[in-house]
C-alpha cells in the first residue's frame, strides 16, 4: 500500500512539474498554442490535486509521519502558494492566448514565482526539515 | 514500508534533490517536445519540428545529464554488496534512454537542417524525422514511467 501511494504521489509530482516546465517554456518565448496550454493546465490540475491528496494520505498512513510535522505543514503551505500563483498566471496569460503577442510581465513574474515555490516544495520533500 | 526515506543520511539529500529535479525536468521537457513533434508529424510543420528539436537539445538533454549526474552521486554514497534490481533497472532505462534521446535529437536536428536548406542545395522543405522523433519521445516517456515505478517501489 505504501509503495502504491508513493508511486502515484511521485507520478502526480512529475505531472505537476511537467506543467511548470511547459509554462516556463512559454514564458521564455516558446510559441504558446491553445492545445499545449490546455494540456499544461490539465497536467497542473491533475498533478496538483494528486500530490496533495496522496501526500496527505501518505502522511496519515506512515507511522513515522504526522500531519502536524513542520515539513508537511510547510509542504501544504507551499502547495497552496504555488497553486495560487499558477491560477493567477493562467488568468494573466489569457490576453496572450486570445490575441497572441508577447507574454505580459505580470504573467512571467507569476510563472517564476510558481516555479520557485515548486522547487522549494521538492526541497521540502527531500530534506524534510525538522523531521 | 520502505525505510530508506526515513533513515536516509543527511548528506544524501543534495544528490537526491539534484537527481529528482533533473528527472522531473527531463520528463517535462519530453512532454513539451511531444506537443511540438506530434503536430510536426501530422501537419508537416517545419516550425514545429524546429521547436521540438530545440526542446530536446536545450531542455531534455541537459536535464537528463543533471538527472544522471545526481544518480551517480547518490549511488556512490551507497555501498551495495550487490546492486538491487531497481538500481539495475535504473541503469538500463537511463542508458537506453540516453541513446534514444540522442537519436531523437539528431534526427530532428538533421530534419530541420534538410528542411531549411534551399531546394537547389538539396533542401526538402518537409518536416522529415518528426515521426521517428515523436515515437522515440513516446517510448522514452514509457521508459521513464517504468523508472519512476522502480525508484519509488524499489523492487528487489
Amino acid at each position: 500500500m505504501y509503495d502504491t501511494l508513493l508511486f502515484f504521489h511521485v507520478l502526480a509530482a512529475f505531472l505537476l512539474v511537467a506543467a511548470v516546465v511547459m509554462f516556463s517554456a512559454y514564458t521564455l518565448g516558446a510559441p504558446t498554442t491553445r492545445s499545449g496550454f490546455t494540456l499544461a493546465s490539465r497536467l497542473e490540475d491533475i498533478g496538483g490535486v494528486g500530490v496533495l491528496v496522496l501526500g496527505i494520505w501518505l502522511a496519515l498512513y506512515v507511522d513515522g509521519y504526522s500531519l502536524g510535522d513542520g515539513w508537511i505543514i510547510a509542504a501544504i503551505v507551499l502547495w497552496l502558494a504555488a497553486g495560487a500563483s499558477g491560477n493567477f498566471y493562467r488568468q494573466a496569460m489569457e490576453p496572450a492566448m486570445t490575441a497572441g503577442g508577447a507574454v505580459a510581465q505580470r504573467a512571467a513574474t507569476l510563472n517564476w514565482v510558481r516555479a520557485a515555490l515548486t522547487v522549494l516544495l521538492l526541497a521540502d520533500m527531500i530534506w524534510k526539515p525538522g523531521a | 514500508m520502505s525505510a530508506l526515506a526515513i533513515i536516509r543520511p543527511d548528506d544524501w539529500d543534495l544528490p537526491l534533490f539534484i537527481h529528482v529535479l533533473g528527472a522531473f525536468v527531463t520528463v517535462g521537457a519530453l512532454i513539451l517536445a511531444a506537443t511540438y513533434l506530434v503536430p510536426a508529424w501530422r501537419e508537416g510543420s517545419v516550425a514545429s519540428l524546429r521547436l521540438g528539436y530545440r526542446t530536446l537539445l536545450w531542455a531534455a538533454l541537459p536535464a537528463f545529464i543533471v538527472m544522471r549526474v545526481g544518480a551517480q552521486m547518490i549511488y556512490d554514497k551507497w555501498n551495495f554488496d550487490e546492486d538491487p534490481g531497481w538500481i539495475n533497472l535504473g541503469y538500463m532505462t537511463s542508458d537506453l534512454g540516453a541513446l534514444l534521446l540522442l537519436i531523437a535529437t539528431v534526427v530532428t536536428g538533421v530534419g530541420v537542417r534538410r528542411a531549411t536548406v534551399p531546394a537547389e542545395a538539396g533542401g526538402t522543405g518537409e518536416a522529415r524525422g518528426a515521426r521517428v522523433a515523436a515515437v522515440l519521445v513516446g517510448v522514452l516517456l514509457v521508459l521513464y514511467l517504468v523508472s519512476i515505478w522502480a525508484m519509488t517501489t524499489k523492487p528487489d
